[in-house]
């Protein structure tokens, strides 16, 4: 990036430590309604919670985007694109002058919708997939949920929607798939996404079974290093930086600094990894709004101070990866002020064995899992395949039961 | 010196177009209509809405030069505007061209038809 240094304490990442008027971008949780049931949800979704912000909340939020001019917004859920209003959203944000960026697994894109998409200089769209054959993806998203982001990244290419996501959360099982990822990528115009497994929501429970072991680390850094380029990582493997070359990206950790989470609720957290109290800094309606939370919070006012590296600080590679993922190291029972739990000197793996067993890990603070969910990964009920776009659909739906155990219960 | 721009690849798709137009400082030259600026305290955040590319000015007066570009009849004049020191400007000048390279900037008459972030046609 820059040929020098200037001394410490006027780099950009130093202010961006002491955070910024307004997220640089910023994650939302539409709905925690979703179709598929993937074992390492970050936000456990499933069910739709019926205290869900209503399209105006949600057009006022926008507003407020606008207002402090935060480029553009990721939306995501559960399947953002269950919500009748979502189309409705997008456009009011479009209009507004906030971009959007929405992960999908495919529900909601329909030939048409693809049409759409392609359409529009201010939407780009990401699709989840975590394996690039059937088998290693739907171990992990569930059944058919392969065949149906295929589909939806066929219609996009056929629309003429280049350089659209292949979102990619990087585990033990498709690691040794990263070139066939970026073939996939290329066979459909689109630009490769890989982002890192956190231990966070339902991610909790699979964590040990499917984050990449040690020498996959090595080998994901190294594929970076070589392919980076063109792939976007979401600045998630800043803790690989300790092996030697900076990869593309900030490197930093942006929680409640330049990236936060609201989630579908008006919950603002410090990022998306983190939905727990501990790191819940207020609400969008009860704190009167957005920008209120951002830029007075008690948490994300501590979390711009200077942060104690602990440990981590006498390390030589601490400047580089900076102790870390927070959420990686808070639901694997860690101190946050000591190494991340995928240290690449191992430190990590060291402080996981030495966990005090008395010492519970804490549990997300909320599940919106179906209750029918017998094991993770595995879920029974059957994928729903993309319906009709629902643009015109009526804003508000009927209130629903807080047990309701349809996904799209309310959106009928 | 440090460079005073910084593209963030991270956020960053590639640039589309296919050839950029030549950098000619004493020419005007304007910011592409697809780019957002928000000023900060270090200088300003730039967002291409259409190759979606976030470009950190790391400095306050380069901004300036870009505020002054409308309006200036080159971008040595914008750097004048912009009260860029005379030792300074072949630096700025380069970070000018950079912007101009990943489309951020545009030759001032140039048609505004060239946004097709996507590609399309």
């Amino acid at each position: 990036m820059s040929a020098t240094a200037p001394p410490r304490g006027n780099r950009l990442t130093d202010q961006f430590e002491a955070g910024l008027d307004a997220p640089i971008c910023l994650t939302w949780e539409l709905t925690y309604a979703c179709n598929l049931a993937c074992s390492h949800c970050l936000s456990s979704s499933g069910r739709r919670d019926p205290r869900e912000l209503s399209t105006e909340q949600c057009k006022a939020i926008i507003d407020e985007f606008a207002a402090m001019q935060v480029f553009y917004v990721n939306i995501g859920g559960g399947e953002p694109t269950v919500r009748p209003d979502f189309w409705e959203l997008v456009d009011h944000a479009t209009t507004s002058g906030v971009g959007v960026k929405f992960s999908t697994n495919g529900y909601g894109i329909t030939p048409e919708v693809a049409e759409r998409l392609a359409g529009s200089d201010y939407v780009d769209v990401q699709i989840s997939l975590d394996g690039a054959t059937e088998a290693v993806n739907d171990a992990v998203r569930g059944v058919g949920s392969y065949r149906l982001a295929l589909q939806a990244m066929g219609h996009l290419q056929a629309a003429g929607f280049r350089g659209f996501k292949i979102s990619v959360v990087a585990t033990r099982h498709n690691i040794p798939q990263l070139d066939d990822f970026q073939r996939l990528a290329d066979d459909h115009d689109a630009q490769l996404r890989i982002t890192r497994l956190r231990p966070s929501g339902r991610g909790a429970d699979v964590w040990s079974d499917l984050h990449p072991l040690a020498l996959q680390q090595r080998e994901l850094y190294d594929w970076l290093v070589v392919n980076g380029d063109n792939v976007l990582t979401g600045d998630s493997f800043f803790h690989l930086s300790a092996y030697g070359e900076s990869l593309p990206g900030l490197n930093l950790c942006g929680a409640g600094r330049v990236v936060c989470l609201i989630d579908p609720v008006g919950d603002v957290y410090a990022c998306p990894f983190a939905i727990h109290d501990t790191f819940l800094a207020g609400n969008v309606i009860a704190d009167g709004s957005f920008a209120t939370v951002w830029r007075d919070s008690e948490l994300f006012t501590e979390l711009r101070s200077p942060q104690s590296g602990g440990a981590c600080t006498s390390c030589e590679f601490y400047d580089s990866c900076r102790g870390g993922c927070m959420a990686a190291k808070f639901f694997t029972g860690l101190p946050l002020d000591g190494p991340d739990p995928e240290c690449v000197r191992g430190f990590g793996e060291d402080a996981l064995a030495e966990r005090d067993a008395a010492r519970p890990v804490p549990r997300p603070s909320a599940d919106h899992s179906r209750p029918s969910r017998a094991r993770p990964g595995l879920p029974r009920l059957p994928v729903l395949s993309a319906g009709p776009p629902q643009a015109t659909a009526p804003a508000a739906g009927p209130p629903v039961k807080p047990c309701a155990e349809d996904p799209l219960a309310g959106f009928a | 010196m440090e460079a005073p721009i910084t593209s963030e690849p991270a956020t960053a798709a590639p640039v589309t177009t296919g050839s950029s137009p030549a950098f000619d400082r004493r020419a005007p030259w304007r910011l592409h209509p697809g780019v957002a600026v928000r000023p900060e305290p270090f200088g300003a955040l730039l967002y291409h809405y259409g190759t979606r590319r976030l470009t950190f000015v790391k400095d306050p007066t380069l901004l300036r030069v870009l505020q002054s570009l409308e309006g200036s009849s080159s971008v040595d004049a914008a750097m004048v505007a912009g009260e860029v020191p005379p030792e300074s400007r072949t630096r700025y000048a380069a970070a000018i061209e950079r912007l101009a390279a990943t489309d951020m900037l545009l030759p001032y008459d140039a048609p505004t038809g060239t946004e097709h972030p996507k590609g399309h046609p």
